[in-house]
């Protein structure tokens, strides 16, 4: 569609035009970073130079936050602190040049692999489910299948805190409260609406005929399905998974609601990192980068099947 | 595409050759209704049991004046005494209206810069790809550490937020608040949010505008319309569809939204940006009026089942063109 205008077209951009629009967008791009640019430099910081003011553009970068995060230090003595042999590691020498000495690991490491567990769990789980109802939409006639495909949606409209009271109820009575199966559950439920609808999509796609050949040559309808549409289907399929994996690693609401320790993951933990006298802001910088990385991997991977993925298959360019 | 049609017809071939048809169509294991059933059952017991259930169970506490943290506790059937409280209630009309307020500003902003960055990254200068991604990125992001970064940015004196307003404006930095003023609260969440969520009605944007076809303009251009004229009559009414959907669903996830007010304001200073989510969270979880909340879940579920409703339509609607 793109290749039909010409350099000569009417419709092509004048050159003055683009340099325009592109400086105007460049500027917006480069603001817009200024946020995710200051966490992550506040990441580099020392506690000090996190909080000074004028807030510091230029500083002397530390490992310091990393250190925070990942550890737990407590105050000691000078003369306690000289009685130790030479620091194990950069950690432990950062600590004692604040008279401290590491006591042990802070929770943000299990708590990021709660995250991992219950993201890539319920992910499985979403996207497994989802393909099936998806491939039997897709293919056969099912009775009242726009309203229960309107059910299935419907679900993700329900403003989580609603959802959340009796959920509350329910997984106290089955013991589910604050585990990661129950999370996993409950992330798979959500995401489950968004995986029927973006792979009912991805198959809707995918000529009849193939099966159709393959059930003439024999195969089963479930052959059918497993060897010929899975195969078809494995990017709608991954970038299904994505958007699965991005929503129960991004979640919060029922997260701080049901988790409070063994299954809490890192969104409800990361605002509580706290050092001595107020927020560890070079911590709090380091944990949040370390957990936006991969979704920063997830969106370049994914910018191709965005637009279909945020509209729930409703656009799909 | 060759390919496919090369395949089929291979294989059309070859079961004319092999079998008559209609052996084939007897049915070899499981008849295509037992698999229609079996492959979309688990989906729809999980959502019974983890939203249905808990949906008719909150409309059952919601007649009753039941609290979660007293378990023991008798519970009395109330009636529509929740409802009528609620809805006689001044401060969930002030939740209701902050709410709205939030909705109203947010998606404003976020339609006005969406549609215009879209209407320039639609010029294809050199290296749009990769300035659109940048773009994109904020919101991927989880709202909740959004919420809590920007509660740094937006701190007095040492917050870089300030900084740049001062920097700016000569506005002494410690000298103004955004999240502890009841004038600039309610503001700083709007920014938040439109830092978010612009790039999301910017991408269904440019959707609607790559959607148009060239010859639309090129006839245009033949009847000399100004490139004004044509913004108006042919860019904003074939894009409209796509910016009402990127509205709708913009505002049923605002209105729904939770994580990150919570994190940047909690609904403060006092109340003045508690939507409606918060003072749910806050009646639910921290007064433990469960029945009374439960009644305040079903209204916000009926308003969003409501909105989500006209969006399904608007949804089809752009999928028929």
């Amino acid at each position: 569609m793109s290749g039909l205008s010409s350099a000569h077209s009417v419709v092509e951009p004048g050159i003055w035009s683009k340099r325009i629009a592109g400086t105007l967008v460049v500027i917006y791009a480069l603001i817009t970073m200024i946020p995710l640019l200051w966490i992550f430099a506040t990441s580099l910081k020392s506690p000090p130079d996190s909080i000074s003011y004028p807030p510091k553009i230029l500083f002397t970068p530390t490992v310091e936050g990393y250190c925070n995060l990942f550890t737990t230090r407590s105050r000691q003595t000078q003369d306690y602190i000289e009685s130790l042999g030479p620091p194990a590691n950069v950690c432990e020498e950062i600590a004692r040049d604040r008279s401290m000495v590491v006591v042990g690991a802070s929770k943000y490491w299990p708590r990021f692999v709660n995250s991992l567990v219950i993201a890539f769990g319920s992910t499985f789980l979403a996207v497994f489910l989802g393909t099936l109802a998806a491939y039997g939409f897709s293919r056969f006639k099912v009775p009242l299948a726009d309203d229960l495909l309107f059910f299935i949606l419907s679900t993700r409209m329900m403003p989580p805190i609603a959802v959340a009271i009796p959920i509350y109820l329910m997984y106290r009575e089955l013991g589910l409260s604050d585990t990661a199966l129950g999370m996993i559950l409950l992330y798979t439920a959500v995401n489950v609406s968004l995986a029927v609808w973006l792979l009912k999509g991805f198959i809707d796609e995918i000529p009849r005929e193939y099966e159709e050949a393959a059930l003439i040559d024999g195969y089963t309808r479930l052959q059918a399905f497993v060897k010929v549409v899975l195969p078809q289907a494995t990017t709608g399929i991954a970038a299904t998974a994505i958007f699965c994996l991005i929503f129960a690693w991004n979640e919060y609401a029922f997260a701080v609601l049901l988790t409070s320790g063994t299954a809490q993951t890192a969104p409800p933990f990361i605002p509580t990192i706290i050092g001595e006298g107020g927020m560890d802001w070079p911590a709090v910088g380091a944990g949040t980068t370390i957990f936006l990385v991969p979704i920063l991997v997830f969106t370049i991977l994914l910018r191709k099947h965005l637009l279909r993925g945020i509209t729930f298959g409703a656009v799909r360019k | 595409m060759n390919n496919d049609t090369g395949m089929i017809d291979r294989a059309a071939t070859m079961a004319a050759k092999a079998t008559p048809p209609r052996l084939v169509r007897r049915v070899r294991g499981l008849s295509d209704k037992a698999i229609a059933w079996l492959f979309i059952a688990p989906t729809m017991l999980l959502l019974l049991v983890i939203n249905i259930f808990p949906l008719i169970w909150t409309i059952q506490l919601s007649f009753t004046n039941y609290r979660a943290n007293r378990p023991n506790a008798e519970v009395v059937n109330v009636g529509l005494r929740n409802y009528e409280r609620l809805l006689t209630d001044p401060d969930v009309w002030i939740a209701m209206q902050t709410t709205a307020q939030f909705v109203f500003w947010s998606i404003l902003l976020q339609t006005v810069i969406g549609f215009t960055l879209a209407y320039l990254i639609d010029r294809k200068f050199r290296g749009h790809a990769f300035w659109t991604t940048v773009i994109l990125i904020p919101m991927m992001l989880s709202p909740a550490v959004v919420g809590n970064f920007w509660r740094f940015l937006y701190q007095p004196q040492i917050g870089l937020f300030n900084y740049i307003v001062s920097f700016f404006t000569g506005i002494e930095p410690s000298s103004f608040e955004m999240l502890g003023s009841v004038s600039l609260a309610p503001w700083s969440i709007v920014i938040v949010d439109t830092w978010m969520w612009t790039p999301y009605v910017m991408l269904i944007c440019l959707a609607g505008l790559r959607s148009i076809p060239d010859y639309i303009y090129e006839a245009a251009e033949v009847d000399r319309a100004s490139p004004w004229r044509q913004f108006w009559s042919i860019t904003v009414p074939m894009a409209l569809p796509f910016i009402m959907l990127a509205v709708l669903f913009r505002g049923i996830e605002n209105f729904k939204m939770f994580d990150m007010v919570n994190l940047l304001t909690g609904g403060g200073p006092g109340s003045i940006t508690e939507v409606a989510s918060i003072t749910l969270k806050r009646q639910a979880f921290e007064a433990w009026r469960t029945g009374p909340s439960s009644a305040f879940a079903i209204i916000l579920f009926v308003a969003v089942f409501g909105l989500a409703n006209i969006y399904v339509k608007a949804l089809n609607r752009v999928k028929q063109r």
